[in-house]
């Protein structure tokens, strides 16, 4: 069985039948359905449109918001201010409208997105609390001024005989571009990276991931697609009022559609919308309207207590048990990977996919490097120079300066609060010095955000490793060599992750989560993560601790046929006997000073080291 | 410009709404800082209380001293009850805002059922009688609320900080296996913090309904205004939480006598934007 060529990640016949759909109910009026069913359906549509524009930021990217009401609401009054007062024709002031919902949704993520901490439920509240300002705004300005705007003079565009004909087709053409747009995303680099995003965003940032520009992104396009879907909308209810438009239901509804429907997969908002808009339709009128309000409040603490990944997840989750064990058996991804189709690789195709060679792991010219003799007249590639850090005054690294040459394995050792951990941090972009240099190939990395290290070549693991809970084995490793050094299609990228995934033993493992690996394999599972970027150089950050003596001897082989394969190691541990083993050269930090470096034979002999690092009893 | 006189009204009308505002937050500030549970069905506990308290005394006229002795306790029962579904099902901090999200919803429309959605209004005595010091008018019910609003918060403070339970509670909330470790059964004291939290919203409801006109709509209208207090406050702490309540209301009695009263909202909700923006470290 072949295995699938690194192409496109969409069947060709799911796209026919999404268009035949789509002509299918484009043609739907020709047929001359009761008036009252085609404004049901736009009802479908708008929701449908509204849940999954939200999805594409609150689902993806993990950022809830509560302020859909305001991306909504600046589309319903861009339209109609633009009709009424500017006497536009109707069908240009959408683009307009959903333009200024996307400028709203940018210039609040421009600002927002900077604070590290606004996420989850502070995040929630910021959008929701924006909503009242603007709606506040709105009712106390000409934009409304108080009574509402009327837009019955305006003139229906004709694209069907009816107007409620012509308004179907309209949100039929909005919702399946939403739609279109979600799954694009879903499959897409910039899918996975709000995926990733949603899990762990410094990690995500560390692997190459640029989170501030995505998230930037799947703002103005979630606000843009809301405001085209809201100024649509002020011609269907052809009377606005502040009250109306910003209220609490849109972002209630849009949540609640996408929780139900499930937020991780591009249908699942629709699924939603389909459902909640028949049983609100269904209770039209009087006392019966509010029976269906606490019905839906009703169903929305439900979904949460009993299905958290909504009826998408009971979908992907009955799908995956069903499927045979055969075809799981090799790379099959959750939902949020590629498609189902793409992915089963079976027995015989893993087996196909030669074993890599350890070398083909590493670029040629740093392969080749490895051969020759010694490292030690290598040039430095990666220089500190003079790294301060300062958290609040407490100075973690104090004039921190080394110099990693290339195709060693520098040790770097330090009693705990030493500052190593820092120092990885800082190397690997996360956190910006207070002063000094990071130097890779005499560009200085130290002030650049972290996924411009991941770009040029530098990878880290984690003490304590930090997977995306959410995604496979192989899709946590596909991550950095989309967004790493190599910037990969999704595709190759797949394909580059199964090769680490082989080199570190874990390719059996490739479609599981996570959260099934033991210590061990987590470990193992960074490693690969690290090295899915071709990367230059390596920090290890105490790979070895928490392992049993034989697990220890597993990885000491892991790191030794990593170097052997070209790659320079910075190498941060505390166990003495795989540090001898390992390291060319040792540095050691004390109270965020180089105390000693050199072989590592000679420096642990040093006094001072043997004071500040082994004790005074170590000898 | 408006007169001193005015001004000073005005000052102190936002004092007395920011007491409310401290009273009908305190229980989510408790329950969001120490349980990490965002409950905002705790809007619905004041209005629920608020509508009962219409009902009994405003209507069947039974002693209102009756009616607090009744809605304390009940409310109570319906705190413990939500804190036994949150730890029924594990729910998170994220998934409580949306489940109480809900059931504010559903609570909503069970008031718009049986009081609909027009503005209802309770006459007592209390409401209309108000006492002038020099040229300007203290009302009385707003003054019982400003005191009852002061015992609360400080008999809240004191509990937290020197009772056992408090401790305990504050032990819990920042390390809660840890606590744990060291014999804080964190089960029966949330149970305890819910209850006691739904049951501040009762009081709160019951001046909720004495105050002014009631109506359901309102419900939502309060919500950006009290979590901006709450979370500028600093989550369960109580002082905080006052201190910046009555902040929050001179600010927008201030914005109303100086623009219009339809320009209110924006004090509060940029206010929230503010910090949550500039000291996110805060919540």
């Amino acid at each position: 069985m072949p295995v699938r060529p690194a192409s496109g990640p969409r069947p060709p016949g799911r796209v026919v039948a999404a268009v035949a759909v789509f002509l299918a109910l484009a043609c739907l009026p020709l047929a001359q359905p009761p008036a009252f069913f085609e404004s049901f359906l736009y009802l479908v549509f708008l929701w449908v449109a509204l849940a999954t524009s939200w999805t594409i930021l609150s689902g993806y990217s993990g950022y809830f918001s509560f302020g859909h009401g305001a991306f909504f609401g600046v589309g319903v009054y861009t339209t109609a201010t633009l009709v009424t007062a500017g006497e536009m024709p109707f069908l240009a002031t959408l683009p307009l409208a959903g333009l200024a919902s996307l400028l709203l949704g940018v210039g609040i993520g421009a600002v927002v997105f900077r604070v590290r901490r606004l996420r989850g439920e502070l995040f929630a509240l910021l959008t929701l609390a924006i909503t009242f300002v603007l709606a506040t705004i709105a009712l106390n300005t000409p934009i409304d001024g108080g009574p509402g705007v009327f837009l019955s003079g305006v003139s229906m565009p004709r694209l069907y005989a009816t107007p409620a004909s012509t308004l179907y087709l309209m949100a039929l053409l909005v919702a399946a571009l939403a739609l279109a747009i979600a799954w694009q995303l879903q499959y897409s680099r910039v899918g996975r990276a709000l995926f990733a995003i949603a899990d762990d965003e410094d990690v995500a940032e560390v692997m190459g991931v640029p989170t501030f520009s995505y998230k930037l992104r799947a703002i103005g396009i979630s606000a843009g697609l809301a405001g085209v879907a809201g100024g649509m909308h002020a011609l269907f209810v052809t009377y606005v009022t502040v009250s109306e438009t910003f209220s609490i239901t849109v972002p209630l509804y849009v949540v609640l559609m996408s929780v139900m429907g499930g937020m991780r997969r591009w249908y699942g908002p629709a699924l939603g919308a389909i459902v909640v808009t028949a049983l609100t339709y269904a209770f039209v009128g009087g006392e019966w309207a509010l029976a269906g309000r606490a019905l839906i409040g009703l169903t929305l603490i439900l979904v949460i207590l009993f299905l958290p990944q909504g009826f998408a997840g009971s979908i992907g989750a009955w799908r995956a048990r069903w499927q045979p064990r055969a075809a799981r058996s090799g790379a099959q991804l959750t939902p949020h990977g590629l498609s189902p189709s793409e992915a089963p690789a079976t027995a015989q195709a893993e087996a196909a996919v030669a074993r890599p060679s350890i070398l083909s792991l590493n670029p040629p010219a740093a392969a080749a490097s490895s051969s020759g003799a010694l490292h030690a007249a290598e040039a430095p590639f990666l220089r500190c120079e003079a790294i301060h850090m300062a958290f609040k005054g407490v100075k973690a690294l104090d004039g921190v300066s080394l110099e990693v040459h290339s195709g060693e394995i520098l040790g770097l050792v330090g009693p705990n609060g030493s500052g190593k951990s820092t120092l990885v941090n800082v190397i690997s972009g996360l956190l910006q010095p207070t002063a000094g240099q990071v130097l890779l190939d005499g560009e200085d990395l130290a002030l650049l955000p972290a996924h411009r290290a991941a770009r040029a070549g530098i990878a880290r693991t984690y003490q304590i490793p930090r997977p995306f809970a959410r995604l496979s084995v192989l899709e946590n490793v596909a991550l950095p060599a989309m967004f790493g050094g190599l910037q990969l299609a999704p595709a190759a990228a797949l394909e580059r992750a199964r090769e680490a995934l082989d080199f570190v033993g874990l390719l059996d493992r490739a479609a599981d989560l996570p959260a099934t690996l033991n210590l061990h394999q987590r470990k193992f599972l960074e490693l690969a993560r690290a090295l899915a970027i071709r990367p230059r150089v390596v920090l290890l950050d105490e790979v070895l601790a928490g392992l049993t003596p034989a697990e220890i001897d597993s990885a000491i082989a892991m790191v030794r046929s990593i170097r052997d394969a070209g790659t320079t190691i910075l190498f941060i541990e505390h166990n003495m006997r795989a540090v001898l083993a390992l390291t060319d050269r040792l540095v050691v930090l004390n109270q965020g000073r180089v105390i000693a470096h050199g072989r590592p034979a000679d420096v642990v002999r040093e006094p001072q080291v043997i004071e500040a690092y082994l004790g005074t009893a170590a000898c | 410009m408006p007169s001193a006189t005015l001004l000073a009204q005005s000052v102190l009308s936002g004092v007395f709404s920011g007491a409310l505002y401290a009273l009908m937050g305190l229980g989510i500030s408790l329950a969001w800082g120490l349980l990490r549970v965002i409950n905002l069905a705790h809007f619905a506990f004041v209005f629920l209380a608020g509508y009962l308290v219409y009902q009994c005394i405003g209507v069947s006229g039974w002693s209102p001293t009756l009616v607090v002795l009744l809605a304390l306790p009940l409310f109570f029962v319906a705190g413990v009850a939500l804190q036994w579904l949150f730890a029924r099902f594990s729910v998170d901090e994220f998934g409580s805002l949306l489940v109480t999200f809900g059931l504010t919803i559903m609570i909503e429309s069970l008031i718009q059922w049986i009081w609909t959605a027009d503005v209802r209004r309770m006459e007592t005595p209390l409401s209309t009688w108000s006492v002038k010091l020099g040229p300007i008018y203290v009302p009385v019910a707003e003054s019982i609320l400003l005191l009852v609003t002061l015992a609360v918060v400080v008999a809240a403070w004191a509990w937290l900080r020197h009772t056992y339970v408090g401790k305990a509670l504050r032990a819990s909330a920042q390390n809660p296996v840890i606590a744990a470790a060291f014999g804080v059964s964190h089960r029966r004291l949330a149970f305890l913090l819910s209850g006691v939290a739904a049951a501040t919203g009762a009081l709160a409801g019951v001046f909720v309904a004495v105050g002014s006109p009631i109506s359901p709509s309102q419900m939502f209208g309060s919500l950006g205004v009290v979590l901006a207090a709450v979370i500028l406050g600093g989550l369960g702490n109580p002082l905080g939480l006052l201190a910046a309540s009555i902040l929050i209301g001179i600010a927008e009695a201030l914005t109303m006598a100086l623009t219009a009263p339809s320009w209110a909202p924006l004090v509060s909700f940029s206010l929230l934007i503010f910090i949550l923006v500039l000291r996110p470290d805060r919540v």
